[in-house]
């Protein structure tokens, strides 16, 4: 059994007309469109997409933040809907999140230690200080800094220790889950491989199951068992992170992965580099049928239809009836 | 090379603080307090604050005279023998009944700091729990809870205030009563603004993440972060909790006979300007005036110090 | 003689913990049409470079050395002077386009602006321009869109915008400080491309300033690294992307996550980035250094010119390192 299932996911939030009556229907904006994967246990998945194409949404509804409007999460085969008060605090315990702004979420008035130490306190109000201290210490030595910072204070923390802190904080309670938000993104690149590192380590120590969410394919590549790559709430390809990565089939993917420039200035000249045209349309008022026909440089007519275009070739999950099988270095 | 296999074992300990001993952070607060003692002009608000509170509290052991105690034997000749005076023992004068102004003043300086501290006191802890839970419940709640506020700030106080010290009587309760159901309002919508963007940084999301119950968040998260904010809006409405009260009591309508505050001593000082007894508002004047100028300019300080983006 | 040529250029500033040196003895040149690089992370100086170059440091900021433009050294002008250079010689555009423009008013009026006070058009020349300018930079349907006011544009287009004034003047220079790092990947890849077009149609100079070596690889001419204010290293893009000769950035490039490469760990570099008021005597890069010897720590490595138009500053032999 797989430990994450993901079925059908949707999420929509309200938002309400600027300028309207109180009592005026909000707009409605889709912000994860049937959306569906597994995560075996201890592998990790990546969610790649822009801004706006709904991947850190995802992760809220999966910690229990975000409710779903409609759809199923299966946290271990329960329904995180119809949990009972015990399995959804359960839950809380089982399923952590790591954060993209490593200085944003920890509390700048807490020592690191308090902040470590929350989780414990919150689900074990009845443990023992002392024990408290030493499960912080081990914690923290864990994912590489020294227990005896326990009395300082975030800001006296450079950004790649923060996340260092906040992977402590999710890891205190021996998580099943990790949810990593974009975790790398707001890190410097020499510290982005030390965190990336140590979240690959920690996985196989912890025996984690993980969900890695960022906008970086390079980044996602090095981490992940599979891909799912999104845009605007909905799944464009879906698969093995090899197949997605060297032979991207959707043409989203082709276009995403060609954007992304390669550190070598000789590949780099080499390649062709088509750009894609404009940008993300508005998820208030997404394209009819296939949303990425706004951009798709192989959009037809019937793009615009509403219909499955579910493909399957490999053991990758294609949106696209028109994908062809591209070299990643070709597109 | 082969001592650079593993470089990340030995630069670890150069790169982090030295081991064994627990390193002591620094907080915020402890950066803010720093910055705060830089501030020439708000330390010595501080330092004239304590003296003033020192006055209010230990001002009575020196003096010759009870508030109330009526000096007889400069009846008639106030203006001439009534003046400040070491000799008499009357060191501030007389007021326009012969009473000691120095014991009169003592006592209208602690009641009106009492009024302005408690006054405010009350309105920060009501205010910023209200303003708090209203705005990061959000939604329906903080609807009703906001409309309330708007709803009591279009009453016009003054006028019920004065109303009910008319009719319920004048007494300091009635006074309190009255300043801190109007006070705690602003700080209300200052907190809530707030905690709408605390509310959104990601450490509260954690926070829930984890399963942290709201009133604990609340506590935990939002308050101590709100604390800034509403410290600083504090002591600037101490000062005007005491010219309010002054402003009531300058009607008349404040604090009742035999005690009395700095603005009714102030009133009376004035009605007595043409008499030739200056003094009789100068020191309640003083006193009220060296007071406000303190608060502010520690007001000022904190805002500076809790809040360094600001300059 | 270069475009713009600086000498030993250092940046610093007066804080409440003392001073703090963002920038020590930088020494560059800028050929005329040319693309160069400034790459570092955080902390690195780069940013307060192009700064000073343009007289915008903050208040609490000094320069000193020489920042000669065509000749004339900026850091002596009077600040009138300088505005003068700063508006028609060179250009700057920054990583968060909203922060430069003014959200109260129109585009055409915040471009025509510009133009009415340089070059002394009138309203209507000035807007003419402005949109012919827009188009230039490829913004759709430019005429009727000049009227619209920034927060309608996205944000791809809001730096296009940007971009658009920054060449109204048709400067010389063209200084982009982390111009794509806000936008989305799709994005960035049409600003970079914009960039190389502007390149090749106003013949301006460029200087990107950027954290992302991607970016570099497919845009620069000439590459400059700088760590902890200083420059590490200098080279053609292809030489330094070819054989990095510093450890700084050789550990960079090995710690970049690549989308060709098939490797399972990441190489990392080790500690933190360095604390720009605490910077140790020698070289900044020491404390993460695996080739540092006994002198690295207090005497201060020069950059020297080891091989025609390559540059590195480093004690450590060349060899060590690119082996």
């Amino acid at each position: 059994m797989s430990i994450l299932s993901v079925k059908d996911l949707r999420v929509t939030f309200d938002v309400p007309k600027r300028g309207a009556w109180p009592w005026t229907p909000p707009m409605k904006l889709q912000a994860v469109g049937g959306l569906s994967f597994d995560l075996e246990q201890g592998q990790t998945v990546g969610l790649v997409g822009e801004s706006g194409s709904g991947k850190s949404t995802v992760a809220r509804a999966i910690v229990g933040t975000v409710p779903a409007t409609s759809g199923q999460i299966l946290f271990e085969g329960t329904d995180l809907a119809s949990m009972s008060v015990g399995d959804r605090r359960r839950h809380r315990r089982d399923a952590q999140m790591v954060f993209q702004d490593p200085l944003a979420a920890l509390n700048p008035r807490m020592t690191v230690g308090d902040i470590v130490a929350e989780p414990l306190t919150t689900h074990y109000p009845e443990m023992k200080r002392a024990e408290v201290k030493k499960r912080v210490g081990e914690i923290m030595e864990r994912v590489g800094l020294l227990p005896n910072l326990v009395n300082r204070y975030p800001h006296e923390f450079s950004g790649g220790q923060c996340q260092r802190i906040g992977i402590a904080r999710a890891l205190i309670m021996r998580p099943k889950l990790l949810i990593c938000d974009e975790p790398v993104s707001a890190l410097d690149v020499s510290v982005q491989a030390q965190v990336v590192n140590l979240l690959k380590e920690l996985q196989r120590d912890m025996g984690l199951s993980m969900i890695f969410i960022a906008h970086d394919l390079s980044v996602v590549k090095h981490i992940s068992d599979e891909i799912v790559v999104m845009y605007l709430g909905r799944i464009m390809e879906a698969g093995p992170t090899h197949e997605v990565t060297t032979k991207p089939r959707h043409p989203y993917t082709q276009a995403l992965i060609s954007s992304v420039p390669i550190p070598d200035p000789v590949l780099e000249k080499a390649r062709p580099r088509p750009v894609l045209e404009g940008e993300l349309p508005s998820p208030l008022n997404p394209p009819s049928g296939c949303v990425f026909r706004t951009r798709c440089p192989k959009a037809r007519p019937d793009c615009a239809e509403p219909k499955d275009r579910r493909q399957y070739e490999n053991g990758v999950r294609v949106d696209c009836p028109y994908f062809e099988v591209k070299d990643a270095l070709a597109v | 090379m082969a001592k650079h296999a593993n470089p990340d074992a030995d630069i670890l300990d150069e790169v982090q603080e030295p081991v064994n001993e627990q390193v002591k952070g620094r907080s915020l607060w402890a950066d803010a307090r720093d910055r705060f003692f830089k501030n020439k002009a708000a330390v010595v608000g501080l330092i004239v604050l304590f003296f003033v509170t020192a006055f209010a509290i230990f001002g009575g052991l020196i003096s010759q005279y009870e508030p109330q105690t009526v000096d007889f034997s400069l009846m008639g000749a106030m203006a001439v023998n009534g003046s400040p005076s070491i000799e008499t023992g009357h060191y501030f004068g007389v007021d326009f009944e012969g009473r000691d102004l120095y014991a009169r003043v003592v006592q209208g300086t602690r009641v009106s700091l009492m009024v302005g501290v408690v006054g405010a006191l009350v309105a920060v802890v009501v205010g910023t729990l209200y303003g708090a839970i209203a705005g990061y419940l959000g939604g329906k709640t903080d609807d009703v809870m906001m409309r309330l506020v708007d709803v009591l700030m279009s009453i016009p106080f003054m006028f019920v205030l004065i109303l009910m010290l008319v009719i319920f009587g004048q007494s300091i309760f009635m006074l309190f009563l009255g300043i801190g159901l109007i006070a705690w309002l602003d700080m209300s919508r200052i907190a809530r603004g707030q905690t709408l963007s605390i509310k959104n940084k990601e450490f509260v999301e954690a926070a829930i993440a984890t399963g942290v119950r709201p009133l604990t968040i609340i506590l935990r998260h939002i308050v101590p972060n709100l604390l800034g904010i509403v410290i600083v809006y504090a002591t600037l409405l101490v000062p005007q909790m005491i010219i309010f009260e002054s402003f009531i009591s300058y009607l008349g309508l404040g604090v009742q006979e035999p005690s009395t505050s700095l603005g009714a001593l102030i009133r009376q000082g004035t009605q007595q300007m043409n008499n030739g007894t200056l003094w009789m508002l100068a020191y309640p004047l003083f006193f009220f005036l060296i007071t406000l100028f303190a608060f502010f300019f520690v007001g000022d300080g904190l805002r500076d110090a809790l809040d360094p983006k600001d300059r | 003689m270069p475009l713009l040529e600086i000498e030993d250029l250092s940046v610093s500033f007066t804080t409440g913990d003392g001073e703090v040196n963002a920038v020590n003895g930088v020494n560059f040149s800028v050929d005329r049409q040319e693309t160069l690089a400034i790459v570092g992370e955080s902390g690195s100086g780069k940013s307060q470079t192009a700064f000073a170059i343009m007289g915008l440091l903050a208040r609490n900021g000094r320069a000193a050395g020489s920042v000669r433009f065509d000749g004339t050294d900026l850091l002596k002008l009077s600040p009138r002077q300088l505005n003068k250079v700063r508006s028609r010689e060179i250009g700057m555009i920054f990583q968060d386009p909203m922060t430069s423009l003014n959200p109260y008013l129109k585009v055409s009026d915040q471009m025509a602006e510009v133009l009415q006070l340089h070059e002394g058009m009138s309203k209507k020349q000035a807007i003419e321009e402005s949109a012919k300018m827009l188009d230039a930079v490829k913004i759709p349907d430019a005429r009727s869109r000049i009227g619209m006011y920034p927060h309608e544009f996205s944000g791809g287009m809001r730096q296009r915008i940007m971009i658009a004034m920054a060449l109204l003047c048709r400067p010389r220079l063209l200084i982009a400080d982390e111009p794509t790092t806000a936008l989305d990947v799709t994005v960035q890849a049409q600003i970079l491309q914009l960039l190389a077009d502007i390149r090749e149609e106003f013949g301006t100079a460029i200087i990107l300033i950027t954290h992302d070596l991607g970016i570099v690889a497919d845009a620069c001419d000439r590459t400059m690294v700088m760590y902890g204010g200083q420059i590490m290293e200098q080279a053609s893009t292809e030489a330094l992307f070819a054989k990095p000769t510093h450890p700084y950035t050789k550990g960079l490039l090995a710690a970049v996550p690549r989308l060709d490469k098939e490797d399972d760990e990441l190489l990392t570099i080790s500690g933190e980035p360095p604390d720009m008021s605490r910077l140790p005597q020698g070289c900044p890069f020491t404390p993460r250094c695996p080739y540092r010897r006994d002198e690295c720590p207090t005497i201060k490595p020069p950059l020297e010119e080891f091989e025609p138009a390559r540059w590195r500053s480093c004690h450590a032999p060349v060899p060590e390192v690119t082996s």
